[in-house]
């Protein structure tokens, strides 16, 4: 004796939050069942069978429309009210951070989906959970790729998003557009909000639509006069006289302010050659992709062997921009700060002591 | 050339993709009506076209636009090969036809397939010009319109109730034609589609056309059915009853009369406005067959078929009047008398004196004398002359004319609730008819007009009156036990009532109903033609009984004495035989209380036996107590002496109907007939009491907080929100162990509808408190070894807080709770005006009517959808949606809301099939998205109709076959309803505060 047919439909669709979740999660049917046996919602095992059974369709028929939100809004297959839409969406597009923490600024391949039986044993999160999260990535990916305006607004109006959610897949878009690198060792202790953080100064500051705002692909790509512009800053390694004014304007500076100036003056030189050397390799890709190594090796890690304190990296990048600016023979102020200013919140943002 | 129909081609959206080269389609449409096509230009290359066609003109007779559906068919323009279908919308035009309803079909309606599914969707309008038709011989029936609500639709009144409208029309079923053989599935199932879309049309233009020949003007309770029989034929018959309506004017009705001097004639303009061009018959010259609606002094003349006119109309109506007012006591009861008789002979004209309506306008039940039901097995034939259907017509004759007996031996004159139904298992039907016999008053039945004065006397009788017998005390069809109602003591009422039809507003009942469900299963050996039908029979009346007996114990178990919305569906199969019985149980408080279930054993003698048995009915005296507490059933003391012992002799038991059980092929009983004494005892040894006290037991309580009923309402809860959730669920069960006893089917059966119930109360947990209305299964036996059962309710949410208070109101608290409706009437309207659609706080509650005690009958004498509306947790729909929300209930109204327009019915009728089952997730992957498919259409249609609601929606079938081996599936499913338009209470009242808003204010009707 077997149950051959159970089905529910509502006029308005009932969905349950807590097993969508589940869903979501990448649970079977069974397992679901028992998690909710355990979080005690009801004992009996054929009814929470079923109504799992049930919802687990919902949620398989809702899916197609999940992948064009815009969709679910029009539909007439199932009566949703909007609060539970919009819920559906967000949940559908949310990720685990540690999941995107791996496929980061990897390129959104078959061959990466490939290997995410790999990604799922490390991260914890289950495969179908994966498969969903980087198809999401993928499929926000190709939609903005084609799209004029800013990537915030683009992800926000095409995918029904809430703000936050939207910005971490600008980051996310950004990170595999660029193909930073983020999976080497010295980077591993950097998460994935650290990163998204950088991606938004990136495109607020450094890409074609920090200065026009009507282009193509303007939030995905740097804005390539602005890297050209980056070589002339060489000038500040190059130029002996320049380097030492520049040392001695921050050293006065810093006299007093903190425990370790010592060091700072000690290392100014070095300090400084990396970071006008990272700005000046931007022009190619290549260096583009090791941003966030470079800016791990050259600079954070140096001034961490030295213990230096957030409040001292803090102090010592603002004099640093700064006292550039009264250099006689210094002309590229505005390049300089755009400059300086991501890489300053960028470093404080990795920085973690 | 009376009629114009236009349509127009808007646009696509969402279209499948069709060439797979490009992803894209290239769609054109087709517009057919009769033998009519129009084609559309080819959109190419877009998934969302955009046609913006001409308007396509088809010149057609009425009869034609009351038969033919608009078909539109979107195809893929193919340039080397055949252009491929996409899919069809079936667009029944028949709403456009009556004035007051639809004028303009404009929307989004799904592009429906029977292989895919929705496929998209299409912009479509659509519009009649009708043409007066002076021919009085004329075959259409346009302008008649039809409800399925088995009430007064909400914004109607009655003039006059004719009665009983049935017809019939039979067809070849194409799926079982030779050609069917070499068409594709696609074809046949449209072919089936179109062929019952266009036998519905029919059907509704013949009904329509009795109503007119009566004198009517609408159908009310429209129940329409298919009988699949398979190679014998298709059936498509209906059954309702036929009224004059007369549309409640629009301004309070309490401010136009006493301004008017001649209220009489004010009521009557309504009348000629309504039937303007739709029924032109109204212009027409007088036929001899047409009722005299429009003389409003002259003394009425009652319709009759025989045009003969009776003498016994005298002027009733002021009799009834002093009648049913009887405050003079005494006086009333040969007043009483002589109304009866006149009412009776006026009925008794009528060929069958039936009404499909399940609630009556406040004084027009007077008696209630219990269900009467007939059941007939007959073998199928071919139906050779389809134009003349005599024998599925002298089929149901007979049963109409054995229910009529069966209501005259009740001492009633008349048949309320009445339904029909069949069941089929390849060549053997089962034909049912049930109802509830009645005696009812002359009111409504004859013309003229409605006095307004006859509101005051409805209040007199203090709700007590349609218990009381309507039979002969000395004559007593059945044994029955009599005492005096608990009421008003003056007359004599049964110990249990069981009816078909919704709780009548009036009745006083004490406490809370409950659903009662009686499942039985039996076995039944395999045979083939008259030998089976004979087994059947034989099996019928036993079947019925123990259905029987069951309620009566779950009844008694539950401390209660009547059942309303009984009904008895038996199914038959190939091996098995299914019975199930459900109703609501209340407590009448005019009747008298139930005594317990007494258990008794043959063999006293036994110790440990007798222990056994003790134990048993301290359980059973346990639940009863607990019941009681659970419904709040707690009478008022009643001081009469209980007429005769509860304890008769064991042998009693097995003597009931029986005797009934004569004919071969028919089988027919009266409900009531079980005595008191019989159900009460149950023994101990008689191996069905066994199986009895254990269904008894094993029936499981609702969970708090839920209450479930099958009628409209749930007696004794009133204080509705706003939230409601309609559903269907279908299960279908395989026994794969074929050995089954009785014993161990019943189980399973009940199990089944068990584990059901509990499914359904656990998915919706998060209405609580709240209640499943109209909680009605269908069963069916699909195929050997299989049991479906579906449902279709819907969950409503109450507040609970005043569900408490209800018994113990004190003064100042309801002082209190007028203060705070104040206020928050106040909040309320704040809240209206700065137009936020955040959903009020929960605080926001409104007070009216507190059916507290006895001080209120007053208030419960009044109608009940003034109480309920008064209560509303405004839960404002949301806005921003690009989808109109439509909302679908199987009752008659919707909680906190008001109708102020029906746009139609709604009846349609969808095949669906698969030959890809498992990737579309089985059979319950299958079912589930056909289900959500066709609530997809219903509320697209209804939405382009200009509605926001479906209400008296009912799934009348749902046919699902498989062959898991071929991976195949198919589905029936036919639902109706009517289209509605309401508005919120409370943006009535709010545009009643601002008057600039006149457009809804107009729909304040009788507000409060």
């Amino acid at each position: 004796m077997s149950v051959e047919l159970d089905v529910f439909v509502g006029n308005t669709t009932i969905m349950d939050k807590e097993v969508y979740q589940l869903w979501l999660n990448g649970y079977t049917v069974n397992d679901a069942v028992t998690l909710r046996i355990e979080g005690g919602v009801m004992e009996e095992c054929e009814v929470l069978l079923s109504d799992t059974m049930d919802q687990y369709r919902t949620f398989q028929m809702c899916e197609r429309l999940l992948h064009h939100p815009a969709k679910l809004a029009n539909q007439l297959l199932f009566q949703i009210p909007p609060d539970r839409q919009a819920m559906l969406i967000e949940r559908y597009y949310a990720f685990d951070d540690l999941f995107v923490r791996e496929v980061l600024g990897k390129k959104l391949s078959k061959g990466t989906k490939k290997d995410l039986d790999d990604v799922s044993s490390k991260t914890g999160v289950m495969l179908k959970s994966c498969r969903r999260q980087f198809d999401n990535f993928k499929r926000v990916f190709k939609v903005v790729e084609e799209l004029k305006g800013p990537l915030v607004e683009n992800i926000r109006q095409h995918f029904l998003l809430p703000d936050q959610l939207a910005r971490d897949y600008a980051a996310i878009v950004f990170f595999a557009n660029n193909r930073f690198e983020t999976g080497k060792k010295k980077l591993l202790y950097l998460t994935f909000q650290d990163f998204a953080f950088c991606a938004g100064q990136l495109i607020n500051n450094w890409t074609l639509g920090a200065v026009d705002n009507m282009m193509e692909d303007m939030d995905v790509d740097l804005d390539k006069e602005f890297l050209q512009d980056l070589k002339d800053l060489k000038i500040l390694i190059t130029d002996k006289d320049l380097l030492d004014q520049h040392k001695s304007l921050v050293c006065t500076a810093l006299r007093g302010k903190t425990n370790v100036l010592n060091e700072m003056e000690a290392n100014f030189k070095n300090l400084s050659r990396g970071l006008v050397n990272i700005a000046a390799k931007l022009i190619n890709a290549k260096d583009v992709r090791d941003f966030f190594i470079d800016l791990v090796e050259k600079f954070i890690e140096p001034c961490r062997s030295d213990k230096w304190t957030s409040v001292d990296v803090n102090l010592y990048l603002t004099h640093y921009t700064n006292s550039a600016h009264i250099l006689d023979t210094f002309k590229h102020h505005s390049v300089w700060t755009r400059y300086m200013g991501v890489i300053k919140s960028c470093i404080l943002k990795m920085y973690h002591e | 050339m009376p009629g114009k129909l236009k349509a127009k081609i808007v646009a696509g959206r969402h279209l499948p993709v069709m060439d797979r080269a490009s992803d894209l389609t290239d769609a054109f449409v087709e517009v057919k009506f009769g033998n009519v096509t129009f084609k559309t230009d080819v959109y190419p290359k877009s998934l969302n076209p955009q046609w913006n066609s001409e308007w396509f003109k088809f010149e057609v007779d009425d009869e034609d636009l009351q038969d033919e559906p608009l078909q539109i068919t979107v195809l893929d323009h193919d340039t080397y090969s055949a252009n491929d279908a996409i899919g069809k919308v079936y667009i029944d035009i028949d709403p456009l036809l009556c004035s007051e309803a639809a004028t303009v079909i404009s929307g989004w309606l799904p592009i429906y397939d029977t292989i895919h599914g929705i496929r998209g969707e299409i912009n479509v309008l659509v519009k009649v010009d009708l043409f007066n038709d002076l021919n009085r011989f004329r075959q259409s029936s346009c302008g008649v319109k039809f409800f399925c609500t088995t009430s007064i639709p909400r914004c109607y009144r009655a003039v006059m109730i004719h009665g009983f409208v049935e017809e019939l029309v039979v067809n070849e079923d194409p799926e079982y034609q030779w050609i069917d053989r070499i068409r594709t599935p696609r074809a046949s199932n449209e072919a089936r589609q179109r062929l019952i879309f266009l036998m519905s049309g029919e059907l509704q233009r013949k009904i329509g056309l009795k109503v007119l020949e009566m004198g009517g003007n609408a159908v009310v309770g429209y129940l329409q059915c298919f009988d699949l029989e398979g190679e014998s034929g298709l059936v498509v018959r209906a059954i309702g009853t036929a009224c004059t309506l007369e549309k409640i004017s629009t301004l309070p009705a309490t401010a136009t009369l006493p301004s008017n001097s001649s209220p009489s004639k004010d009521i009557k303009e309504p009348v000629f406005g309504e039937e303007g061009p739709g029924v032109p018959l109204s212009s027409g010259p007088p036929t001899p067959l047409r009722a005299q609606t429009f003389s409003s002094f002259s003394p009425s003349k009652s319709y009759s078929r025989q045009s003969s006119s009776s003498d016994t109309e005298l002027s009733l109506t002021p009799k009834t009047g002093m009648g049913s007012g009887g405050s003079a006591g005494k006086e009333a009861g040969p007043l009483k008398a002589l109304l009866r008789q006149q009412t009776q002979s006026a009925l008794e004209q009528r060929e069958y004196p039936f009404f499909t309506l399940t609630s009556f306008p406040p004084g027009f039940l007077l008696h209630l004398g219990g269900v009467v039901s007939a059941r007939s097995v007959k073998l199928l034939d071919r139906i050779h002359n389809p134009d003349e259907p005599e024998t599925r017509d002298a089929w149901w004759e007979e049963i109409r004319q054995e229910i009529k007996s069966h209501t005259k031996a009740l001492g009633c004159h008349a048949v309320v609730g009445y339904s029909e139904s069949t069941s089929i298992c390849e060549e053997v039907c089962i034909l049912s008819a049930s109802g509830t016999a009645a005696i009812l008053s002359s009111r409504f039945m004859q013309d003229g007009p409605l006095e307004t004065d006859h509101r005051f006397e409805e209040m007199v009788p203090p709700g007590c009156e349609f218990c009381h017998i309507p039979y002969d005390e000395l004559n007593i069809p059945f044994p029955a036990q009599l005492t005096y109602c608990c009421c008003c003591r003056r007359y004599k009422v049964p110990d249990v009532l069981f009816t078909t039809i919704d709780l009548p507003t009036e009745a006083n009942i004490t406490g809370k109903g409950c659903l009662i469900q009686a499942r039985l299963c039996r076995t039944k050996k395999k045979a083939q033609g008259e030998g089976n039908a004979m087994a059947i029979s034989n099996l019928l009346p036993f079947l019925e009984y123990e259905l029987h007996t069951q309620l009566m114990n779950k009844l008694k178990l539950r401390g209660m004495n009547a059942l309303f919305g009984l009904r008895i569906q038996i199914s038959v199969g190939e091996t098995m035989l299914l019975g199930l019985a459900s109703a609501t149980g209340v407590y009448l408080t005019a009747l008298p209380s139930p005594g317990g279930i007494q258990v008794s054993g043959k063999t006293p003698s036994d110790i440990t036996y007798e222990q056994h048995i003790s134990n048993m009915q301290k359980k059973i005296n346990d639940t009863i107590a607990k019941n009681k507490e659970v419904y709040e059933i707690n009478p008022p003391e009643v001081v009469e002496e209980i007429i005769g012992s509860p304890i008769p002799e064991p042998r009693q038991r097995s003597r009931l109907f029986r005797s009934h059980s004569e004919s071969s092929d028919e089988v027919s009983e009266i409900d009531l007939s079980h005595g008191k004494k019989d159900a009460f005892v149950l023994e101990i040894d008689d191996t069905d009491a066994v199986e009895d006290i254990h269904a008894l037991l094993t029936d499981s309580p609702t969970p708090a907080g839920f209450y479930s009923c099958n009628t409209e309402i749930m007696p004794g809860i009133q204080n509705w929100t706003s939230a409601i959730q309609m559903f269907t669920s279908v299960r279908v069960f395989r026994l794969n162990n074929v050995n089954l006893t009785n014993q161990g089917l019943n189980k399973v059966f009940s199990d089944l509808c068990e584990n059901l119930l509990k499914s359904l109360y656990f998915k919706l947990r998060s209405l609580v408190p709240c209640c499943l209305c109209h909680l009605n299964f269908t069963v069916a036996i699909p195929e050997d070894e299989l049991i479906q059962v579906a449902v279709t309710a819907v969950a409503m949410s109450f507040d609970k807080e005043l569900t408490l208070e209800n018994g113990k109101q004190s003064g100042d608290k309801s002082l209190k709770k007028e203060n705070d409706e104040q206020l928050q009437f106040n909040l309320e309207l704040n809240a209206e005006m700065s137009s936020s659609n955040l959903s009020s706080p929960k605080g926001l509650t409104e007070v009216g009517s507190h059916p507290s005690a006895k001080a209120s009958s007053l208030e419960k004498a009044s109608p009940l959808p003034e109480g309920r509306s008064r209560s509303l947790r405004s839960n404002r729909s949301y806005s921003g949606s690009s989808v109109a929300v439509v909302r679908m209930t199987p009752l008659s109204f919707i909680p906190g809301a008001k109708i102020i327009k029906y746009l139609g019915i709604i009846n349609m009728f969808f095949i669906r099939e698969t030959t890809s089952l498992k990737e579309e997730g089985g059979v319950s992957g299958f079912l589930h998205t056909f289900i959500a498919e066709v609530f997809a259409m219903v509320r697209a249609h209804v939405a382009a109709l200009g509605g926001n609601a479906v209400v008296s929606y009912s799934m009348k079938e749902c046919v699902f076959m498989e062959n898991p081996n071929k991976n195949q599936a198919q589905c029936l499913i036919n639902v109706s309803g009517d289209a509605v338009i309401f508005v919120r209470e409370s943006e009535v009242e709010a545009a009643s505060v601002h008057p600039q808003s006149a457009a809804t204010q107009t729909s304040n009707g009788e507000g409060t």
